[in-house]
């Protein structure tokens, strides 16, 4: 048993501060420790992409990061996308084009789909293809997926011409 | 009573069958607020895990677990001598064979269950199992089949008694390693035809094993509450009623006393239909320790123990006169089944429905054998996306028809064609037993190959052989088809339990008195939006809005008792369960109608979501209004109250079809396949909801994409699992899969009562000989006949070396 280490982390908006094994994978820290179950396991190996987060702005893999390696970084899980009462376009979307099935994979789907299109804000169905190899669904097949995505980025590009 | 909304209007409002319903169920997933069994924590949970043998085949001689029980956090060891004097060292599979819980004296695949090390977190319990020490002794590992029917090598000691094979669940053994025989059809007439026929071709397939692998793992959270006496079980378990009683019989705790609860469970694929040792030793944990105990695998645990599918080497001959009429069929199968027999097959059917391998064509004279057979492989052969051993079936027919196309130099189009049961054969008896319900082939074939141009794509495909003789590309084209019939909706009680269990199923429904509904229902779902599309079946039957209709499952102790979701059989028998108890709930609604109208019973008809009086629609009543009234007011000779309940036994299964085909272009010099088209008309019955159908053709049909062109459980020769973890084992990604065209046409089931058929199974039990072909179609004018999936890249490039296409 090795000694534990002091980590602060800044989880959706929220300051979190304790102590753990240097073993401790970010997943286990979030499922268990700080209760945040949204994120899912689905492999362990960085394949699946049940489990993603964005930490600090990039969107990664928690089940094969230690929570020690992410002290001190903001990180957002689906729990941070949006509220009830006012979701995230993407969640809007993959409602109305049935995005999802079973929904073990959609938080991490959607997470990932965030940073996607901050990177890219008009995709083409390629982009959202590659952007997206990261996440595995079973249940979808990704046609749906990518239609949620397009139509999220549309609705999202119009809000934004609309501000303007 | 005026009423101003069109009846149009009315039809819209209950989101009934028919509509592209959003799914309910969608809310909670979109925000991370889905419930899974991982997800649930109770006070003081500790966590179980397995010590798993590295050997296929090796003797226990010793476990010492004495270091592991110093380690801080670790609360118990168990083993198989510790589960023995409660009689849990083995369980009952569903196939009637038995399986060790953890290993009593010898390992039988890499992976299996050794000892369950309890801790109070996976940290712990994972330092745990590092210190148990298991002393093996390495036996002879046998990974063939067929090598397993011929050594003297004895797998199972059970097998064996004075030396001789003893019988096994389903007769008698042909060998010590040999489980079973099965046989359907006519054997000698079968011969005859084969022997007499103008053309037979032959031809011997390996569908390879492969695995469910749904992104959810299995798992469970066993508590057991000493003060009362009680069993909670929550888990991963599409089955949740047979699990209890599963539970009850093996553990001897009363039913009564037992809960099982399915939460949202992350997709199932048949993985989560068996029973498995971690469910056994988390309910013993949690009573030795009287603490709740969670249990969760990992992905390598997943891969490597919990339910392989197929692994069934099939050899065929087909005979047929020179104009093409397919005259008999012969199909023996090897079927691989690991260590234990534990398929998940109605009881009297152990090779499932492999039966339907005579497929959509009228085949006057058919024979199939199966024999089951042990190997060092892990145990499992469910149903992986489709109804039992169903895949299998339309594999092997569908290959064989092509093969005899190449026999007799017919296009295969065609041959299908001239071969299908024609539409007022229907109801149709098969040569190998089932009475098939209702379907128009030819029309869906139809336009199925008017839709793609199929002339027009022939007519490219043969320029483009052309050109690549020409060294003019090195791109080949392949078209893939396939035309299936499924047999799902399990079943009849009267041929179909598991475990002594009658696979029907059953709906509860509740109306309360403002007019909204709750229903229960005996199965559980997955992903597949049962809490929409059952709420839009009843919102048709008693005319209040699915929006109004709660729908819930998975828990034994509210839902009503029901078989499970497996098979496609939630739609043919919960879904007739629904309609028959919504039934129920109309015709008291038409009594107390009638009653707050003053007529009789029988001047009051239903219409959308009212009883109007016959003649004078002005005058009605809302089923809003006969709700309240249930409630509230004293009628003379009818109880208060509106509630029903129907268990439902199905008279038949049900026989969705489909017409698929695939277009894709291969580099003949990396073997990597671009998959240009594929067109999916699926025909099943009546439709529910369109939104849902696409969703379900979509993922199915990414499934059989993914079997057909590179997912695998593949061993070495000394049992080792080559394709543990998903660096290995192939799940497509959307950068690997296509766009899909869907279709329809609708044959309603005549037995079912709003002549659904289910269709969750059929894309993927379609798609698989349709991708399959595609690979095989573009190297036929080279001299292809038959190679075995999965097409890898590595693979097709072997194929067009072997063909002479890189000389």
């Amino acid at each position: 048993m090795s000694k534990k280490m002091h980590i602060k982390l800044n989880v959706n908006g929220k300051d979190e501060e304790f102590l753990a094994e240097p073993r401790e994978l970010l997943i286990y820290t979030l499922r268990e420790r700080l209760n945040i179950t949204g994120p899912h396991i689905g492999c362990e190996t960085s394949h699946c992409g049940a489990c993603t987060v964005t930490i600090n702005g990039k969107s990664v893999k928690s089940c094969t990061m230690f929570a020690a390696q992410a002290d001190g970084a903001e990180i957002t899980t689906i729990e941070g996308i949006g509220t009830p009462d006012a979701l995230h376009p993407l969640q809007e979307a993959f409602k109305e084009h049935h995005g999802l099935q079973c929904g073990y994979c959609t938080p991490g789907m959607i997470t990932r789909a965030t940073k996607l299109l901050e990177e890219n804000p008009n995709p083409t169905e390629e982009e959202i293809r590659f952007g997206m190899a990261g996440n595995i669904c079973r249940c979808t097949g990704y046609q749906n997926i990518v239609k949620s995505i397009q139509a999220a980025a549309a609705e999202m590009n119009a809000a934004k011409e609309a501000a303007e | 009573m005026k009423d101003d909304v069109t009846r149009d209007e009315r039809v819209a409002n209950l989101k009934g069958m028919g509509c592209s319903r959003k799914r309910v169920e969608d809310a909670r997933f979109t925000q991370g607020k889905g419930n899974y069994v991982d997800d649930i924590k109770l006070d003081g949970m500790l966590f179980g895990d397995f010590v798993r043998s590295p050997y296929a085949h090796a003797r226990i001689k010793n476990i010492d677990a004495s270091a592991a029980m110093e380690v801080p956090g670790v609360l118990a060891v168990l083993t198989a001598a510790d589960l023995e004097p409660l009689g849990l060292h083995w369980m009952p599979t569903l196939a009637g064979d038995k399986q060790m819980v953890l290993a009593d004296g010898k390992v039988l695949f890499q992976g299996q269950e050794v000892a369950f090390v309890v801790a109070e977190d996976r940290y712990a319990a994972a330092d745990g199992i590092e210190a148990v020490v298991v002393e093996y002794e390495e036996l002879p590992v046998i990974v063939d089949p067929f090598e397993a029917l011929k050594t003297d090598v004895v797998l199972r000691e059970d097998t064996v008694q004075d030396g001789k094979p003893v019988d096994g669940a389903h007769g008698p053994r042909k060998h010590h390693n040999h489980i079973f025989t099965w046989e359907a059809g006519d054997k000698d007439p079968t011969e005859e035809v084969i022997a007499n026929a103008d053309v037979v071709a032959e031809e011997t397939m390996y569908y390879h094993r492969t695995h469910p692998c749904p992104l959810e793992t299995c798992g469970c959270v066993a508590s057991m509450d000493k003060v009362n006496g009680k069993l909670t079980l929550w888990g991963t378990f599409q089955a949740p009623h047979a699990i209890r009683t599963v539970v009850s019989l093996i553990s001897g705790i009363e039913e009564h006393n037992i809960r099982v609860i399915s939460p949202d469970i992350g997709g199932g694929f048949g993985n989560k239909v068996g029973a498995y040792p971690g469910y056994v030793c988390s309910v013993v944990a949690s009573i030795v320790t009287a603490k709740p105990v969670k249990w969760i695998e990992d992905r390598m645990d997943n891969l490597m123990t919990t339910a392989f599918a197929r692994d069934y080497w099939m050899k065929g001959r087909i005979s047929a006169t020179k104009e093409g009429k397919i005259t008999g069929l012969h199909c023996h199968v090897t079927a691989d089944h690991g260590g234990f027999d534990a398929c998940a097959d109605p009881t009297k059917f152990p090779a499932g429905f492999m039966n339907i391998c005579t497929g959509s064509y009228d085949i006057p004279t058919a024979f199939l054998e199966v024999d089951g057979v042990y190997t060092n492989k892990a145990p499992g052969g469910v149903s992986y996306r489709c109804s039992f051993r169903v895949t299998e079936a339309v594999y092997f027919i569908e290959r064989m028809i092509e093969v005899l196309a190449i026999e007799l130099n017919m296009d295969a189009a065609e041959l299908r064609r001239i071969n299908f049961i024609k539409k007022e054969q229907f109801p149709y008896t098969a040569a190998l037993g089932w009475e098939y319900d209702s379907g128009d082939y030819h029309t869906a074939w139809d336009k199925a190959l008017k839709t793609v141009d199929y002339e027009g794509l022939r007519a490219e495909q043969a320029r483009r052989v052309e050109d690549f003789k020409a060294g003019k590309t090195r791109k080949l084209m392949g078209i893939g088809l396939s035309f299936f019939t499924e047999i799902v909706g399990a079943g009849p009680v009267k041929n179909c339990d598991i475990l002594g269990l009658g696979m029907f199923d059953s709906c509860e429904i509740r109306i309360h008195p403002t007019g909204s509904a709750i229903a229960r229902l005996g199965t559980i779902s997955q992903g597949q939006g049962h809490a929409t599309t059952f709420a839009q079946i009843l919102a048709s039957e008693i005319g209040l809005p699915a929006d109004s209709i709660t729908i819930e499952e998975g828990d034994t102790d509210t839902a009503p008792y029901g078989l499970g979701t497996y098979g496609s059989r939630s739609t043919p028998v919960a879904g007739a369960a629904t309609a028959m108890a919504g039934r129920k709930i109309r015709a008291k609604a038409q009594m107390i109608a009638a009653y707050l109208l003053e007529v009789h019973d029988d001047d009051v008809e239903f219409d959308v979501d009212r009883f109007v009086v016959k003649g004078a629609p002005e005058k009605f009543k809302t089923m809003k209004d006969i709700a309240f009234a249930a409630y509230n007011q004293a009628i003379p000779g009818i109880e208060p109250g509106l509630e029903a309940v129907s268990y439902y036994d199905p008279p038949n299964m049900t026989y969705p079809f489909g017409a698929y085909v695939c277009v894709m272009d291969i580099d003949v010099d990396t073997g990597v396949p671009d998959i240009r088209r594929f067109y999916a008309l699926d025909d099943c019955g009546t439709r529910i909801n369109p939104m849902i159908i696409e969703g379900q053709v979509h993922g199915g049909l990414t499934e059989a994409l993914a079997v057909a062109l590179g997912q695998e459980i593949a061993y070495d020769d000394m049992g080792n699992v080559k394709t543990g973890t998903l660096m290995d084992f192939f799940l497509p990604t959307a950068w690997e899969v296509p766009n899909y065209e869907t279709d329809y046409t609708v044959t309603p089931s005549p037995h079912h009562p709003i002549g659904a058929k289910g269709v969750g199974e059929s894309p993927h039990v379609g798609g698989v000989p349709c991708f399959s072909n595609a690979v095989q179609d573009a190297f036929r004018a080279f001299g292809n006949r038959h190679t075995n999936m999965p097409h890898d890249h590595w693979r097709i490039w072997r194929t067009a070396n072997a063909l002479g296409l890189h000389d």
